[in-house]
């Protein structure tokens, strides 16, 4: 039966090539929009190289800071003193790093201009981000320490500084000073805010004062990577840090609040989309899939609309199916068939135009080292969104038809 | 064969309320070729409809082989429908959509049957009404003769015991109407179908067994 379903399947939808277009259409425009999204949504928030422990790791990057007057700064704006004095002494984390946000510099060789993103970081860094390495190593706690002039640098730094040619051991400058390079990385996405740059060095080259007692740092300011020992100590270590946020200081007199915490990526994110203060449990997630459900919505009003006027339309066929010992369950199926196989069919359609838009906005440039890629479970996501496409569209239509007496839908399904 | 008792059809629209059939009292033999007649509108095709249980009358009962169809629900009666009843309707009602051969399939898809053992039957049934030579047609690029020969085999594919034919030669030509006329009558000798025909033709109606004619709904005699 199930064959037979999907022969008359092929044929009606062979049939009407100009439905079919359509729907196709209209599926897979839909579904390559999803898929590009979801896409961006894994590279975002999804544990990818080098944030692969992202799952037991907290930052403390955001916060609100309130004056006497009721004046209020939000940002990114600790300073490397308040991270040290009430992050680095947490007690349950298994590390602590202190890293910059990338600053932009401008460095030149042999005449040449380039533009470049730096990063001051600790050594604490290289072991809480598994960063794939190319050649050569990270720096480490020592290193930092001792003040010894490394850097790591990403494969495209190397291959526009260095002209592609090996570059462990040779020198390169970066903010008035020069650095030996120790280590080559792979190619790290604008939009893993965490660990991004192009050049890392050891924080104890900033410029700003890593001791001045403040709260509030300088530009692009500095912030706090927290790794658990295991996933279940993440809520201990919150307590463990509003704790200390309850003893805080306010050197500068100006401030008298400060509204922060240590948070997952997802709270993180939402922390500064949304300068939200207090309790950020994934509001985040909730609000990508409210708009994508709405998103879905009306592409599938649309479908069902399309799939009811086509059955009105077929109405006289529905009614020779039935004068022949078609039954409503079997037409039913037979239209649900239908509907499946052209939601697999557009499925498939936008998974391939989804990989060739990847392609083009991965090479496009607009986001510095982007590597947007199709994995398994965004795959598994649109598949799942393909059928219930499907089955939205076609049960409701499906029902209807099948409430028409033969004798009515014979004469065109007017009731 | 076929039992109608006190069936009664109302129309219900909006505005109005018609009565198509009242008290009808029938009942036709097995092998019998029975003709319907009356003016347009006096309730043949109902009648007809309610027969193949196509539609429900308002009161009264249908029997099929002896059997109340009161209380069949709809896969009972799509299954009597599909095994036991042809319909053969005056605007011919195939599947664009479908070839000639695929059409006159239809009713063999609803039972289980390999592909093979359907094609070979629809092609039988094809022949039988002359039109071996156009099976991968589309209905499209037929004649109105040629169409209604389709229909006709799409009705007798399956070896229905009852034939419905709803005024079969309304939309030919006197010419294609004898020769519709001419298989079905060959097809009452061959297999002792039993056919119930609808017709406004007075010299069809009379090649026929018995002729019941309506009136406003009521059988008159
Ligand atoms: N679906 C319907 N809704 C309302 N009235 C109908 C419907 N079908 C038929 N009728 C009415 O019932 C009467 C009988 O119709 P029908 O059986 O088609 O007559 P015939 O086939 O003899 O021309 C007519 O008056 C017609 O207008
Ligand atoms: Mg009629």
């Amino acid at each position: 039966m199930l064959k037979n379903y999907f022969k008359t399947a092929i044929k009606v939808l062979w049939r009407h090539k100009l439905f079919t277009f359509i729907s196709l259409f209209g599926i897979s425009f839909t579904l390559l929009i999803l898929i590009v999204i979801a896409s961006f949504v894994d590279h975002t928030f999804g544990p990818v190289t080098p944030e692969k422990k992202l799952d037991r790791t907290l930052s403390v990057t955001m916060s609100i800071l309130r004056s006497k007057s009721g004046g209020m700064a939000a940002g990114p704006l600790f300073s490397p003193y308040f991270l040290k004095r009430y992050v680095k002494s947490l007690k349950t984390p298994e590390l602590v790093s202190l890293s910059s946000f990338h600053n932009p510099i401008i460095t030149y060789k042999n005449n040449r201009k380039f533009n470049f993103a730096l990063k001051f970081v600790d050594g604490e860094f290289w072991q809480i981000l598994d960063f794939e390495f190319i050649e050569g190593r990270g720096f480490s706690t020592e290193d930092v320490e001792m003040r010894n002039p490394v850097a790591v640098i990403s494969r495209e730094t190397r291959d526009k500084y260095f002209e592609g040619e090996s570059a462990l051991g040779k020198t390169i400058e970066a903010d008035g000073q020069n650095f030996r390079v120790i280590g080559i990385v792979e190619n790290v996405s604008l939009l893993r805010i965490m660990p991004y740059s192009d050049i890392w060095v050891p924080l104890t080259y900033t410029k700003d004062d890593l001791n001045k007692i403040c709260i509030m740092g300088g530009f692009p300011g500095w912030y706090a990577m927290i790794l658990a020992r295991d996933k279940s100590d993440l809520p201990i270590i919150q307590r463990e840090f509003n704790k200390h946020l309850q003893e805080v200081e306010f050197p500068e007199g100006r401030w008298v609040s400060v509204n922060t915490g240590a948070n997952t990526y997802a709270e993180a994110i939402t922390r500064s989309l949304f300068r939200q203060e207090g309790d950020t449990k994934s509001p985040l997630l909730i609000f990508i899939f409210v708009l994508m459900f709405l998103f879905m919505l009306l592409p599938t009003v649309n479908l069902v609309n399309i799939n009811i006027s086509r059955i009105l339309e077929r109405s006289s066929e529905i009614g020779v199916r039935k004068a022949f010992g078609a039954s409503s369950m079997t037409l039913i199926w037979q239209f649900i068939t239908e509907n499946v196989i052209i939601t697999l069919i557009g499925g498939a359609i936008s998974l391939f135009l989804a990989i060739l838009v990847l392609m083009v906005i991965n090479d496009s440039g607009m986001i510095p080292h982007l590597h947007l890629t199709l994995n398994y479970r965004v795959f598994m996501v649109s598949l799942v969104i393909c059928l219930c496409f499907g089955l939205l569209s076609g049960v409701y239509p499906a029902y209807k038809m099948s409430r028409l007496n033969p004798v009515d839908a014979l004469r065109g399904g007017q009731q | 064969m076929i039992k109608l008792n006190g069936i009664e059809k109302v129309y219900q629209t909006e505005k109005i309320e018609t009565l198509a059939l009242y008290d009808i009292n029938l009942e036709v033999e097995r092998g019998e070729f029975l003709s319907v007649m009356g003016p347009s509108g006096c309730g043949k095709s109902t009648l007809l409809n309610i027969m193949g249980l196509l539609d429900e009358p308002t009161k009264g009962k249908v029997f099929i082989d002896g059997e109340s169809t009161v209380s069949f629900k709809d896969r009972k009666r799509a299954n009597v429908r599909n095994r036991k009843i042809g319909f053969i309707f005056q605007s011919y009602h195939l599947i664009n959509d479908l070839s000639v051969v695929d059409n006159v399939e239809l009713p063999l898809i609803y039972r289980t049957m390999s592909s093979a053992k359907r094609r070979k039957r629809a092609l039988e049934a094809l022949e039988k009404v002359g039109l071996s030579a156009r099976t991968k047609h589309f209905p499209s690029q037929l004649s109105g003769g040629q169409r209604q020969r389709v229909a006709i085999a799409r009705a007798i594919v399956g070896g229905p015991e009852i034939l419905l034919a709803d005024e079969p030669t309304g939309n030919l030509d006197s010419v294609m109407g004898g020769e519709i006329l001419d298989i079905l009558n060959k097809l009452v000798k061959e297999s002792n179908t039993t056919i119930v025909m609808v017709t406004h033709d007075d010299s069809i109606a009379h090649q026929s067994d018995r002729i019941i004619r309506l009136f406003d709904g009521s059988q008159v005699n």
